[in-house]
């Protein structure tokens, strides 16, 4: 179907040959289909773009531990192989795809009024990102602080009350 | 020392057995159960104590939108956690809400777990609400999207629901006699809650930690989590059933008085205590001014409570 224009839209760095690959054959995929460094940007708001080293990451952890299982191979975690051990390639990639950005929206509350949906608590993008890059680094020692990952901008050191928007001190305990 | 401390529900249980003799006003009670049917589509939020990470985005993003004072530290200053405050809420010495802070993130440090866990106090929106209840000018009300708000403009400043609350949650805008202001979180009612939008913590937090939507929907929600995970959640939500049920809801990784919660909450309603306790109302009208002594006294000596047996010289 469309998996070629999903590529293209979605990624900033992206092997040609991935796109190429995509459209036609039916085998999954290993990491010489994956791309190499991605610029998160699709959120950014309080914080600056996140660099994410697509191929390092290949190296140190199972495609399904980020895609589930769809991309064709039967997923590692336990509690979705019950059902999912022979979902095919799923028909869209991006986390952005499923994982909606307005999550809590009149629209996307409303599609629990359909009792057939069987996956009822599936995060946000924002909430799917972090749970899945920081739950891992929080397991395996990778970056887990704010700005590890991604600078702040002046939207968030304004919310934040931080940097030039930090309080005058109050001449109390210090800590800075 | 702590034998002597007179905490607000049990205090409100004293209320009641004074209030016994007014137990003929039966009709007054059934009414005001009666008056008080759930809203079946209300929203709530479902916290999940073990996505939280403590950053302090709600903290941040609950300031801004709410336009309240600057914070002595920014957001992002962590060494917060390791404040001590006498004044602190459920006798424990940790920061609580205050008229600055509608929320408040804490950190617990639990034997046995190798990650300190974090968790989020606010308002938690009863379904039947012990402040609304003990206002005697109906102050407050309970919104059909599930906030709890507040109209200062009839306040009187009396600090009943203060009191009242099991959470320890409203807190009194000092330095303004004249104009009273109770302050605590609104569950963004005015500026998103109205218009079928998350409040600010909520579409703030990076951990999804704050799941919002139909109570309903988010019990169930809650459920599958633990039935999915029972390894990874203690079997129990807290809030279905506290209090008579809050619109806030809890899941945790250990026992709940371990990360901070007042596990001794009654299940009933705090409206019920409440209830017989409005019943004196008539005659509080005639001795208003005793009563409102006495809850100041009161209050004022749940506040020195830890303050470490300076005895109170205003008494
Ligand atoms: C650490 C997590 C992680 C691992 C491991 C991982 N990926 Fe990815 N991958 C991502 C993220 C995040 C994206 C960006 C998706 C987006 O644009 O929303 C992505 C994008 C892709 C894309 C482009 C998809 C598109 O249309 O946006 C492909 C193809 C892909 N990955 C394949 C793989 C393969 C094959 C493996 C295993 C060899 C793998 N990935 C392992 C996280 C991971
Ligand atoms: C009890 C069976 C069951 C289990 C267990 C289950 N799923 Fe699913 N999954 C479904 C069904 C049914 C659908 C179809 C959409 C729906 O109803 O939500 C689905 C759809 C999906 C999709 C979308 C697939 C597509 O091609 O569009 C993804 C991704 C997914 N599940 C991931 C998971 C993950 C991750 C887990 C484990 C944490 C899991 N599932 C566990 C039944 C299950
Ligand atoms: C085809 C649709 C689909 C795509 C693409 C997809 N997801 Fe998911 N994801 C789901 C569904 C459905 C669930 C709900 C599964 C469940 O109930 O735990 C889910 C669950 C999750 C969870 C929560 C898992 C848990 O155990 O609670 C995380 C984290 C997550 N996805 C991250 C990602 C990331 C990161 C990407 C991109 C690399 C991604 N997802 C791509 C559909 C998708
Ligand atoms: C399955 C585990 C796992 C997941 C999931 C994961 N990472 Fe990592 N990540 C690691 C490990 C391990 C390191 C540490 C590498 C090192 O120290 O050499 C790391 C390092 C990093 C770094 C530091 C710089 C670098 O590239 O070495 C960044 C940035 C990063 N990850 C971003 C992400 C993002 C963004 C996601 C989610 C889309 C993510 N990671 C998901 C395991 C993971
Ligand atoms: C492992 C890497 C990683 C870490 C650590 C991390 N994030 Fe993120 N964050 C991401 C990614 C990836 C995105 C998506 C960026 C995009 O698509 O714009 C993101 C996006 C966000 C966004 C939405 C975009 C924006 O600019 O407003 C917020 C808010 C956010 N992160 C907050 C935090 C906070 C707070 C922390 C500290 C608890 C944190 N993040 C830690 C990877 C990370």
């Amino acid at each position: 179907m469309s998996q070629g224009k999903n590529v293209q839209r979605t990624l900033c760095i992206i092997a040609v040959g991935s796109a190429l690959f995509w459209s036609g054959l039916g085998y999954a995929m290993d990491a010489s289909d994956a791309p190499e460094v991605i610029t998160m940007d699709s959120l950014e708001n309080h914080y600056d773009p996140v660099e994410f080293n697509h191929l390092e990451h290949t190296e140190m952890a199972a495609c399904t531990d980020c895609h589930h299982h769809t991309l064709g191979i039967p997923p590692t975690n336990e509690s979705c192989v019950k059902c999912h051990e022979n979902s095919p390639e799923a028909d869209v990639l991006s986390c952005g795809d499923c994982h909606l950005t307005d999550r809590f929206g009149i629209e996307a509350l409303a599609t629990l009024d359909d009792p057939q949906l069987y996956h009822r608590g599936t995060p946000g993008l924002k909430g799917a990102y972090h749970l899945n890059c920081v739950g891992c680094h929080q397991e395996v020692g990778g970056p887990i602080g704010c700005e590890d990952c991604h600078t702040m901008k002046d939207a968030g050191k304004k919310m934040f009350k931080a940097g030039k928007y930090a309080p005058v001190s109050k001449g109390e305990k210090g800590g800075h | 020392m702590k034998n002597k401390i007179i905490n607000r529900r049990n205090f409100i249980k004293g209320g009641l057995g004074g209030a016994v003799v007014a137990s003929q006003l039966k009709g007054k009670e059934s009414q005001a159960a009666g008056a008080f049917d759930h809203y079946p589509d209300s929203m709530g939020v479902l916290v999940d104590v073990t996505r939280c990470v403590g950053c302090r985005s709600c903290e941040a993003a609950c300031n801004q939108e709410q336009g309240l004072p600057e914070p002595e530290k920014p957001f992002n200053d962590y060494s917060v956690f390791d404040e001590v405050h006498p004044h602190g809420g459920h006798g424990r010495e940790e920061r609580r809400t205050t008229e600055y802070n509608y929320t408040i993130v804490n950190k617990y440090n639990v034997p046995g777990v190798d990650h300190p866990l974090f968790r989020k106090i606010q308002c938690n929106h009863c379904l039947e609400p012990a402040c609304l209840t003990s206002c005697f000018v109906n102050a407050y009300s309970k919104t059909p999207e599930g906030a709890v708000v507040y109209d200062p403009t009839v306040c009187v400043g009396c600090r009943t629901c203060m009191i009242a609350c099991p959470f320890y949650v409203p807190t009194f805008k000092y330095g303004s006699a004249f104009k009273p202001r109770i302050m605590k979180c609104v569950f963004c009612h005015e500026t998103r809650l109205k218009e079928g939008r998350p409040p600010a913590c909520v579409e703030i937090c990076p951990q999804e930690a704050l799941t919002f939507g139909k109570r309903t929907d988010l019990l169930e929600m809650a459920k599958s989590r633990i039935r999915s995970n029972p390894d990874k959640y203690v079997d129990h939500i807290y809030g279905e059933k506290e209090a008579g049920g809050t619109a806030w809801l809890y899941l945790s990784p250990v026992e709940f008085d371990k990360v901070g919660f007042d596990v001794h909450v009654p299940h009933e309603p705090v409206i019920n205590f409440v209830r017989d306790f409005l019943s004196i109302v008539p005659m509080v009208l005639l001795i208003w001014p005793a009563l409102f002594t006495g809850f100041h006294l009161l209050s004022n000596r749940k506040d020195a409570k830890s303050q470490h047996d300076e005895d109170n010289q205003e008494v």
